[in-house]
């Protein structure tokens, strides 16, 4: 599973901070860094943190070409 | 969409941010014939964003930056091989390796690659880096990691200044080197680059400006550099960070108006030839596009930000597949963002398409601030620091054509409302040039900066 | 005419059921001049841009009403009444302990014991008959999780439910009512718990626990930290907007999925799906319905008509996040909704500063909700509802077994 975060609608509502504080962070007030790879482990939480978000910034999927031969 | 276009061959190159968000545009929309994605990168689609941020930090390693799917592609990957030609008659793209993929409509999204260092023989010194690529990120965090002495960034663009907040987190002497009069100045003017140098200084970068890099020391390894003004910086780790240069060489027998600013095209995305003569099956899209823009007087610009890679790329795709009369025209308002020593810089607007600029909320001291654009008084563009959350309010003023500069009554102006120039200098005089090239005529701002009264 | 009269009966208590036929007739004015002074706007579009703009001020004192401006400055207002520069400060300030970037992972770990406190509630729900969903879940869940977040005994809560209640009242909007007394009321209420809330985090002083009040006075904050009036307003407001608002989004949800029994169904079969129809709850049944506070510091212009300055200008979120010029079929409860940017939470600078607890409270309320109770039917279908119009919610919920017990 990975991540995108589209940093131009995103307003630092920190909701993913909150939810699945391993994979985002919040770096001072409000730039947010993430882990565009996601752990097993937070999977769950992550998706949480996606349908949390108030302006829809997180992108999920599947790592994208990975039906390259 | 009609029957014809639904089907047939197309031929995206570029596989990365543009062309994969290309791919699956075609797809969502229901193209179901033959798609080719063609990139000499060897890496599926990642994001580079992060590789000047997450993976400096050491938060992210650098080849963890892949990008998600929106959704299958059902294309072919032909990655690692170049694209080194197209013949616009016969419909074939070039590859380095001798083959030969036919199209019926293709889709050019080469972006850019970094400005290298001029000298090449200094260029190849053991510890000069540039930045584009995730191979490029690995080798560089691979050095951070390992502590060097001092890193010298040349060029204080929002790429050399995130490598130099990144080195100044890790506690990493850094010294910055940039021709202009102040950081980010060539994107943001005067008024944001004082706080921008403001913020390099209190983290402890030793910042230079109004110097140049002369010539990079070392023998095999490098050992530091020269600068105009006489001194010499010692430094095992140079990163070039002069700005990009537009992937369009390949592009050179192509017949299409493709040159160093970039591949022109329409408010569509179809690319012109070379007689400024409109194709209808050869289109263009991200950081390598160079289009006209209504809200900026129809001026061709080109943009290197990852917004508008995305929302060009899926106007793209979707004209590709659309009869005339259903096509759209890419007229989305230009972002991006940028984060640096824990701030967090959005834009909306062309911040250079300006003569003038006020703080219209928060205050410069505070470095928590938006600052609006104004031209000929009209609003052009609106940059906040870490106050985001009011940015859609000037998004919509820059819309509306909203007269400069904007109407008080915001409850935390600090600063009385007094336009000043914006000081937007000549690209010219930068290091690493602009990131948003206003490639037609400049507005002449010249004729605000006399100011009778000031 | 009926915009004239359209805010009386929005805020009649007779139309707390079903609100939203008014909200569909608001609408067809962006804005709406009320003849008691007061701007309602109801439209998605021009409620989002209002929140962003920097002109529209929380701060009542700026209200051109000298009555109603000097009511407000009684009792300095809490951050949710401030504008920036001084709101941002204290929000900022009351974060730290909270959440991120000082403290990100204190929500997350509430995530066990909001599970063990909600196992507990339905255990207690087992075998019986009847059971009351409001009294006996959906407010004991969020008032014990707040106060063990803000650090205040569980066993006082007879002693603060008296006073939230005024406060809640005093957002009652009926404009036939005199506002000075249920303002007066809300105050004393503010006031008292200010002082009750202030001396438990004193209380706290050198000797450290794991809560909000003692981060308070005991963590350092090179800000300068709350001083002691700012700590017993913020408190005040984090324990009732911690636990008055999420008693709603809990009931509601109930209410709306018993009266749909194939969705309640699909929620039961497929629990990742939860986070979802909570998003669409504050879409569809939200608990702040719409949020009071406005006022524009200058002429403003909506739509075409100017808010003049210092006028109350209401924003109906409720509204906004059922208008069909933004939601498709907006009238239809969706939990597989994807495009839903709806304003439960507000937006802009204001948005909810708790939302991401209250997220996860409704979350797992309603999933241990689901999991355990079977063959369930509403006892009074409409409930009897909260008198607050801003506030919405069934007063009691009350449902019963089918068969021998729940
Ligand atoms: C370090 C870094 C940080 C950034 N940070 C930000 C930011 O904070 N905010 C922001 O808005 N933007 C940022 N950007 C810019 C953003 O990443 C770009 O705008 C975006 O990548 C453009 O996408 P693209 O697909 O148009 O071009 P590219 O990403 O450049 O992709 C073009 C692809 O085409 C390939 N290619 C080139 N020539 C050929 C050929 N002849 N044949 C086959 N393949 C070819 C290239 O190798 C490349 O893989 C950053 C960029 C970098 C490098
Ligand atoms: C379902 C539950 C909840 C809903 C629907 C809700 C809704 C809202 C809304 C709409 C606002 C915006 C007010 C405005 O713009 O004027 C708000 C603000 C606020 N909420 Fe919530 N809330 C909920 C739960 C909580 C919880 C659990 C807490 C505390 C832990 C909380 C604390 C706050 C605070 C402090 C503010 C003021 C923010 C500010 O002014 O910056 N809320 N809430
Ligand atoms: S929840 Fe959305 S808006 Fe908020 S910080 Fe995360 S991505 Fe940004």
């Amino acid at each position: 599973m990975n991540i995108v975060v589209d940093l131009n609608r995103c307003q630092a509502y920190a909701q993913c901070a909150f939810l699945a504080p391993e994979v985002f962070e919040l770096h001072g007030e409000e730039a947010l860094l993430y882990v565009p790879a996601v752990p097993e482990d937070q999977q769950e939480r992550v998706h949480r943190a996606a349908v949390a978000c108030p302006v829809q910034a997180i992108l999920v999927g599947g790592a994208a070409g990975a039906d390259v031969r | 969409m009609s029957g014809e276009l639904r089907d047939g061959r197309i031929v995206v190159v570029g596989a990365s941010l543009a062309g994969l968000r290309a791919a699956e545009t075609l797809r969502d929309e229901g193209f179901e014939g033959s798609l080719t994605l063609v990139g000499d990168e060897p890496h599926p689609p990642y994001d580079r964003p992060p590789l000047s941020k997450q993976v400096l930090l050491g938060r992210v390693p650098a080849t963890g930056t892949g990008l998600p799917a929106r959704r299958p592609v059902d294309a072919q990957w032909k990655l690692g091989v170049a694209a080194t030609g197209v013949d616009g008659i016969g419909k074939r793209v070039f590859l380095a390796n001798g083959e030969e993929v036919p199209y019926d409509r293709l889709l050019i999204a080469t972006g850019t690659r970094a400005r290298p260092w001029p000298n090449p023989a200094e260029a190849a010194l053991d510890g000069v880096f540039a930045l584009r690529t995730s191979d490029d990120a690995a080798g560089l965090a691979e050095r951070l990691d390992a502590g060097p002495r001092r890193v010298l960034v040349i060029g204080a663009g929002f790429t050399g200044s995130e490598i130099a907040s990144a080195c100044r987190e890790r506690d990493i002497p850094v010294t910055v080197v940039e021709r202009g009069p102040a950081p980010l100045v060539g994107a943001l003017g005067g008024t944001l680059a004082a706080v921008a140098a403001e913020m390099h200084r209190r983290h402890g970068v030793d910042l230079r400006c109004g110097v140049q890099v002369t010539s990079l020391e070392g023998d095999g390894r490098l050992t530091g550099a020269r600068l105009s003004d006489g001194s010499t910086v010692e430094a095992d780790v140079a990163v070039v960070a002069l700005g990009a240069v537009r992937n369009t060489e390949w592009l050179a027998e192509s017949g299409l108006a493709a040159g160093p600013r970039g591949v022109t095209c329409d408010a569509g995305c179809r690319a012109f030839n070379m007689y400024g003569i409109v194709t209808d099956d050869v289109f263009v899209a991200g950081d390598v596009a160079r289009f006209p823009h209504p809200l900026f007087g129809y001026q061709l610009i080109a943009l290197e930000h990852w917004g508008n890679a995305v929302a060009q790329a899926e106007v793209a795709a979707h004209n590709m597949v659309s009869a005339g009369p259903f096509r759209r025209p890419h007229l989305a308002v230009p972002t991006f963002w940028s984060s640096q020593f824990g701030h967090n810089i959005k834009s909306v607007g062309v911040p250079t398409y300006s003569d003038q600029v006020v703080v219209a909320q928060g205050s410069l001291r505070e470095a928590r601030l938006v600052v609006v654009y104004g031209y000929k008084g009209r609003i052009t563009a609106a940059v906040s620091v870490n106050r985001a959350k009011w940015l859609d309010y000037y998004q919509n003023l820059i819309e509306t054509a909203a007269p400069f500069p904007p109407e008080p009554g915001a409850a935390d102006r600090t600063a009385p409302m007094i336009p000043l120039p914006s000081d937007v200098p000549d690209p010219a005089v930068l290091s690493h040039g602009p990131t948003v090239a206003l490639t037609g005529h400049l507005p002449d701002r010249r004729l605000t900066l006399v100011r009778p009264g000031g | 005419m009926a915009a004239d009269t359209l805010f009386r009966r929005i805020t009649d208590y007779a139309s707390r059921p079903d609100p939203y036929p008014l909200y569909a007739e608001l609408r067809e004015s962006k804005v709406a001049p009320q003849d008691d002074g007061s701007y309602l706007v109801g439209t998605y579009h021009e409620i989002t841009a209002l929140l962003h703009d920097p002109r529209i001020s929380s701060d009542r004192r700026h209200r051109s009403d000298p009555e109603e401006a000097r009511l407000a400055a009684e009792l300095a207002p809490s951050f949710i009444g401030l504008d920036d520069p001084e709101h941002d400060r204290l929000r900022r300030t009351t974060m730290r302990p909270f959440g991120p970037p000082h403290t990100p992972g204190r929500v997350d770990a509430m995530h066990g014991e909001i599970v063990r406190i909600a196992d507990e509630l339905v255990a207690g729900l087992r075998g019986r008959q009847r059971v009351d969903i409001v009294d006996d879940f959906a407010y004991p869940l969020p008032v014990t999780v707040i106060c063990r977040l803000l650090g205040v005994p569980r066993e006082d809560e007879p002693k603060f439910r008296g006073w939230s209640d005024a406060i809640v009242g005093g957002l009652d909007l009926n404009p036939d009512q005199d506002p000075t007394e249920r303002t007066q009321a809300a105050t004393e209420a503010r006031r008292a718990m200010g002082v009750y809330l202030g001396g438990l985090a004193e209380g706290r002083r050198g000797k450290p626990s794991d809560d909000l009040l003692s981060a308070f006075v005991n963590d350092q904050d090179p800000a300068g930290g709350l001083n002691r009036i700012e700590l017993m307003v913020t408190s005040v407001l984090l324990l009732v907007a911690g636990h008055e608002t999420t008693v709603n989004l809990i009931t509601n949800g109930m209410l709306t999925l018993l009266r749909r029994p194939d969705q309640l169904e699909l929620l039961r079969r497929e629990p990742a799906l939860m986070p979802r129809a909570v998003e669409e709850l504050l879409r569809f049944e939200p608990p702040v319905q719409m949020l009071p506070q406005r006022t524009p510091l200058v002429d403003v212009e909506v739509a075409g008509v100017t808010v003049p300055k210092g006028a109350p200008l209401i924003l109906v979120l409720a509204s906004g996040s059922r208008d069909p010029r933004r939601f498709r079929d907006p009238d239809r409860f969706d939990p597989r909704r994807t495009d839903n940017q709806h304003l439960g939470f507000g937006s802009g600078v204001h948005s909810c500063f708790g939302a991401p607890l209250a997220r996860l409270e409704a979350q797992i309320a309603l999933t241990a909700l689901l999991r355990t109770l079977d063959g369930l039917r509403l006892v009074d279908d409409p409930p009897p509802y909260r008198r607050s119009p801003v506030l919405r919610g069934p007063r009691h919920l009350l449902v019963e077994h089918d068969g021998a017990g729940v």
